[in-house]
């Protein structure tokens, strides 16, 4: 026998055991990940079945039957919709979270741009104490803030909403682009100025351009916050007209309206579109909380 | 087109002064090469040039404008980074068009400039691709291209070879130079190689800790460099220095004494020096000449590297010849006495 041929003798068991052991290990890490999807989505898909049955359904059985006999209904989302103001409401979500999350990207990327890109005397101070005050929770300005905005005669309205979502977020914000922004070569933005372009046309023609990963990061999950804020929404603008979804998902809770089912229904319309959102953007999600992290 | 002229400049980073009032003049036209060790601050010099670092004392002049406080697109020069600087998200015709873009020009007039700069530089079926989408040597034509468009007073380079393969290097260097004699106008560039600095330049600006330490065209360099450093910079393999004493006309390495040409010699008698022979300088002979002890035996075929010692002095001699001798033999060899430098044990200056 040869020396490679031996040495591939030998070898080929050691191989087989250590493939063995990779499959174990894939198999476990599969069962693990399978369990945990059980374990979350479970929930979510009772709630999602629920909203298909009809009252008497749900009281006479568990969400289980739904399977065994399937006998769908669309009064649910239809009662929500119409009946419970959950429909006017969405509409109120979006008009509350859209210039919420356009403001902030656009107020953290300028923010950012300025503490990565430009000199200035205590840029390193504001910047530490922008991150440094993110440990304080966001109640504790929610008094003073409404004092001021009642004076302003603004309660009741969007604004105070806008401005307070976007400057909860917007220090975040301004810490997770500039990371981003400062390791863009400054090469090419020398080159830019040697080309002519202003500072305000390097930030819009370079550097966003350059940034869309990370912004988009920024917009999904600004939009989840202010999606999914109640407090802020319920002290300005109150359960009235203006209600986004949260609010009056709560309040249908406390209520009890429209009976058990059209509630689930309005919570799924209210889990629905950031749901959708992520499960669409999650490739940029990804990548721009990622980006960065290694060498592309 | 214009002239470049420093007037003792100096660059001051919080009390540290990197530049010591350098003064260069660069004529209209003029291929001119910064050259020194990294950290000699010749990248400084040429962003003071673009507008890039503020100039801390004395007047950069362009044409006939003092430049100091403008802005570098007021400046009219165009910079080649060491990275290229491509705009990643903009095609290669959008990143030669940007300059012409920020000045307003109409998209017919720039589309007319990018094709004619496009052409130079053999680019124009690559107009339409991403910079990712190129290699290397191409990358660094678009940077050059985007110089081009913008017709500039003065073209910098920040070394911009650097990043690319040694073969490609030589390619492009070549095509560098043929731009400038193309186009005709002046350029400072950049490099840490002085091969690059003697290939391409027309006058070379040798420099060492924010110092100038010598001016001039690249041959007047070689053969009457002004000091050691100098000396020991260009040339490759380096110039060999062999310190000794210098008395009735000749130096003294021990009892050996080595040859010096009847070049005026402004030493005194029993003064240390160094002295300086070239690699190529030195003569394979008979018998009667210095003994090297060789140690290392390099042939390129063309030539043949021999590393060795004089005297417990290390000497590389560079000949065309063939010869038999191995490693650990002697190998006599001769100095052109006509080609030798003197320099000052201390001062470090040149002394013939």
């Amino acid at each position: 026998m040869s020396a490679i041929e031996s040495r591939t003798a030998m070898s080929a068991p050691m191989q087989s055991t250590s493939r063995l052991g990779n499959r174990l290990k894939q198999v476990a890490l599969h069962t693990a990940v399978f369990l945990l999807c059980l374990v979350w989505f479970t929930p979510v898909l009772s709630l999602f079945v629920t909203t298909f049955r009809s009252e008497s359904d749900s009281s006479r059985t568990g969400w289980w039957y739904a399977f065994i006999e399937w006998r769908p209904v669309l009064s649910n989302y239809v009662e929500a919709i119409y009946l419970t103001g959950v429909g006017r409401s969405v509409v109120n979500s979006i008009v509350l979270t859209v210039p919420t999350v356009l403001g902030t990207v656009l107020f953290s990327a300028i923010g950012a741009f300025a503490l990565a890109r430009m000199r200035f005397r205590g840029r390193i101070a504001l910047f530490l104490a922008m991150v440094g005050f993110q440990v304080l929770p966001p109640q504790l300005v929610l008094v003073p803030m409404l004092k001021f905005f009642l004076a302003l005669g603004l309660t009741g309205t969007f604004i105070p909403v806008w401005i307070i979502e976007m400057g909860l977020t917007v220090p975040f914000g301004i810490f997770l682009l500039y990371g981003f922004f400062a390791s863009i070569p400054s090469d090419l933005v020398e080159a830019a100025r040697i080309d002519g372009a202003s500072e305000p046309r390097i930030f819009f023609q370079i550097i966003l351009p350059l940034s869309g990963a990370v912004l988009a990061s920024l917009a999904i999950l600004q939009f989840m916050i202010a999606w999914n804020h109640l407090l802020i929404p319920l002290i300005f603008l109150g359960s009235g007209s203006l209600s986004p979804l949260t609010v009056q998902v709560a309040s249908l809770a406390q209520t009890n309206a429209g009976g058990l089912n059209t509630l689930t229904a309005a919570t799924f319309i209210s889990v629905i579109v950031p749901l959708v959102l992520i499960v669409t953007l999650q490739k940029y999600f990804v990548r721009g909380v990622l980006g960065g992290a290694v060498k592309g | 087109m214009a002239n470049v002229n420093l007037r003792d400049v100096r660059k001051i980073y919080n009390q540290t002064q990197v530049i010591h009032g350098v003064n260069v003049d660069i004529d209209d036209g003029e291929f001119v090469v910064l050259v020194g060790p990294s950290g000699c601050g010749k990248s400084t010099l040429l962003r003071m040039i673009a507008g890039l670092e503020e100039i801390s004392d004395g007047q950069v002049h362009i044409g006939s404008t003092i430049v100091n406080d403008m802005s570098p697109k007021d400046r009219d020069i165009a910079m080649v980074f060491q990275s290229y600087a491509l705009y990643p998200h903009m095609t290669v015709a959008q990143n030669m068009g940007f300059s012409l873009q920020m000045r307003g020009n109409a998209k017919a007039e720039i589309r007319t400039q990018v094709e004619k700069a496009a052409k130079i530089l053999n680019l124009e079926p690559l107009l339409e691709r991403y910079p990712r989408q190129l290699s290397g040597g191409q990358r660094q034509r678009v940077a050059m291209g985007r110089a081009i468009v913008r017709n500039p007073q003065v073209f910098l380079f920040d070394e911009p070879l650097s990043n690319l393969d040694a073969k490609l290097r030589v390619v492009m260097r070549g095509e560098i130079k043929a731009l400038h004699q193309r186009l005709g106008s002046t350029m400072v560039y950049v490099t840490h190689d002085q091969i690059e600095a003697m290939t391409m330049a027309d006058k070379i600006v040798v420099m060492r800790d924010g110092f100038v330490e010598q001016v001039g065209s690249p041959l007047a360099l070689y053969d009457r460099p002004a000091n050691l450093f100098v000396a020991g910079f260009i040339g490759s393999p380096g110039m060999n220095f062999l310190s000794g004493r210098y008395a009735s006309g000749a130096v003294w390495i021990g009892d050996v004494s080595l040859p010096v040409s009847d070049l005026p010699v402004s030493a005194s008698e029993g003064r240390q020096v160094v002295y300086g022979i070239r690699p190529e300088n030195l003569a394979i002979t008979d018998d009667d000449g210095l003994p090297l002890v060789v140690e290392v035996i390099e042939p390129t075929g063309a030539e043949t590297h021999v590393v060795g010692h004089i005297s417990g002095q290390r000497v590389i001699g560079v000949f065309r010849e063939r010869f038999t001798t191995r490693p650990g033999g002697v190998l006599r060899v001769k100095f052109d006495p006509r080609k030798v430098h003197l320099f000052d044990q201390q001062s470090e200056q040149r002394i013939n």
